[in-house]
């Protein structure tokens, strides 16, 4: 009965969250002007001065928000040759309070790979070693294509690109490109290389996401890759009571990020989305502000070394 | 087990990245993002 409950509970959970997902995606790109077919018309109004706080593209048709690594490629390009102070320090304000909570909570293309993964094929668990080094990946595309190369590349006339948008975001594809190509004829007859290179990585994103759970969150995506730089210190933080914990190990079977939550709770690929929260039947680990209470064994050492008096 | 990051310096941290922030609007930032927003982004799209 217990374990009905939980799972009825997980389930609730896991609901809300998809609901919150789906309503922050429609909520960001609510523009309905743009998804009119005829010529192109973005929103241009005083919004898209500030970022949204997960991957969607600023040329959705719907888009009343920027992106925030389109922005910070803009920003390094721009003639006040901007050191994307901006985006970097609101960025790390989000991550500072919550970490990745963004990534399972408002992020579009997120809930668009979850949905994807819903559909009913064998799913495929990327082996441990080349996993941990993929995860890596997202790092050095962070390094060199959002900050290295649009800060010192410039053409021959002078101009700078943003070369994570223009050659690996699949989420500028699906949410700007083939909208605005489905809405203008004129925009169909421009399509070259480039715009079948970018479909083709969205097509094996989207390929991947049926098999694997958000492969993009995982090894590509930059943004998801900064959040997590702050997973240790964000104010909000994951904890294990380990006087509760009896190391059943649910809680890693459970997390489809391939953290093990009992032994790092705040790792840098948790999405937080609480799964493990829900599944745990002790009830060891919550979410709360700051880090948690040390160890029972710690303190138990730490006090050994007090006077008598001053022991708590 | 590791220790964890003690709350002062999160505390610390958030005031920073605020500053951050603000001397970035102060550079006159916000208006690059403006109008690179407000514009289809061709790179974006995979046409330019």
């Amino acid at each position: 009965m217990d374990k009905q409950k939980q799972k009825t509970a997980a389930l609730r959970s896991a609901g809300l969250r998809k609901a919150v997902q789906a309503g922050w995606g429609i909520l960001t790109n609510a523009y309905i002007n743009g998804f009119l077919p005829g010529d192109p018309v973005i929103y241009q109004g005083p919004l898209k001065q500030l970022c949204v706080p997960g991957m969607n593209c600023y040329s959705c048709p719907g888009a009343l928000g920027s992106c925030p690594i389109g922005s910070m490629q803009a920003i390094f390009d721009g003639r006040t040759r901007g050191i994307g102070a901006y985006v970097i320090g609101y960025l790390a304000i989000i991550g500072l309070f919550i970490g990745r909570f963004i990534c399972g909570w408002f992020c579009l293309f997120g809930l668009i790979q979850e949905l994807l993964y819903k559909i009913p094929t064998p799913k495929l668990t990327v082996p441990e070693k080349p996993d941990k080094i993929l995860r890596y990946l997202k790092y050095l595309i962070l390094l060199v294509m959002v900050f290295l190369l649009p800060f010192y590349y410039r053409s021959q006339y002078g101009a700078g690109e943003p070369f994570f948008c223009k050659y690996i975001c699949p989420v500028g594809t699906l949410e700007g490109g083939i909208p605005l190509v489905l809405l203008n004829s004129m925009m169909r007859g421009a399509l070259g290389w480039l715009f079948r290179w970018k479909f083709l990585l969205l097509i094996l994103c989207a390929s991947a996401s049926i098999f694997i759970y958000r492969p993009f969150c995982k090894y590509i995506c930059p943004l998801g890759a900064f959040y997590g730089l702050f997973q240790k210190v964000s104010l909000i933080r994951m904890r294990v009571d380990r006087e509760k914990c009896v190391d059943c190990g649910i809680c890693v079977r459970t997390c489809k990020m391939n953290v093990d939550p009992h032994k790092t709770p705040n790792d840098s690929e948790c999405i937080r989305c609480r799964a493990c929260i829900k599944a745990c039947p002790m009830h060891a680990l919550t979410m709360k502000i700051g880090p948690g209470p040390e160890p029972l064994q710690e303190r138990v050492a730490a006090q050994a070394d007090q006077p008598l008096g001053e022991r708590r | 087990m590791k220790r964890e990051v003690p709350l002062k310096v999160t505390i610390a941290l958030i005031p920073l990245a605020m500053a951050l922030c603000a001397f970035g609007i102060y550079r006159g930032e916000v208006a690059v993002v403006l109008a690179k927003a407000i514009n289809i982004c061709m790179e974006c799209i995979g046409l330019g």
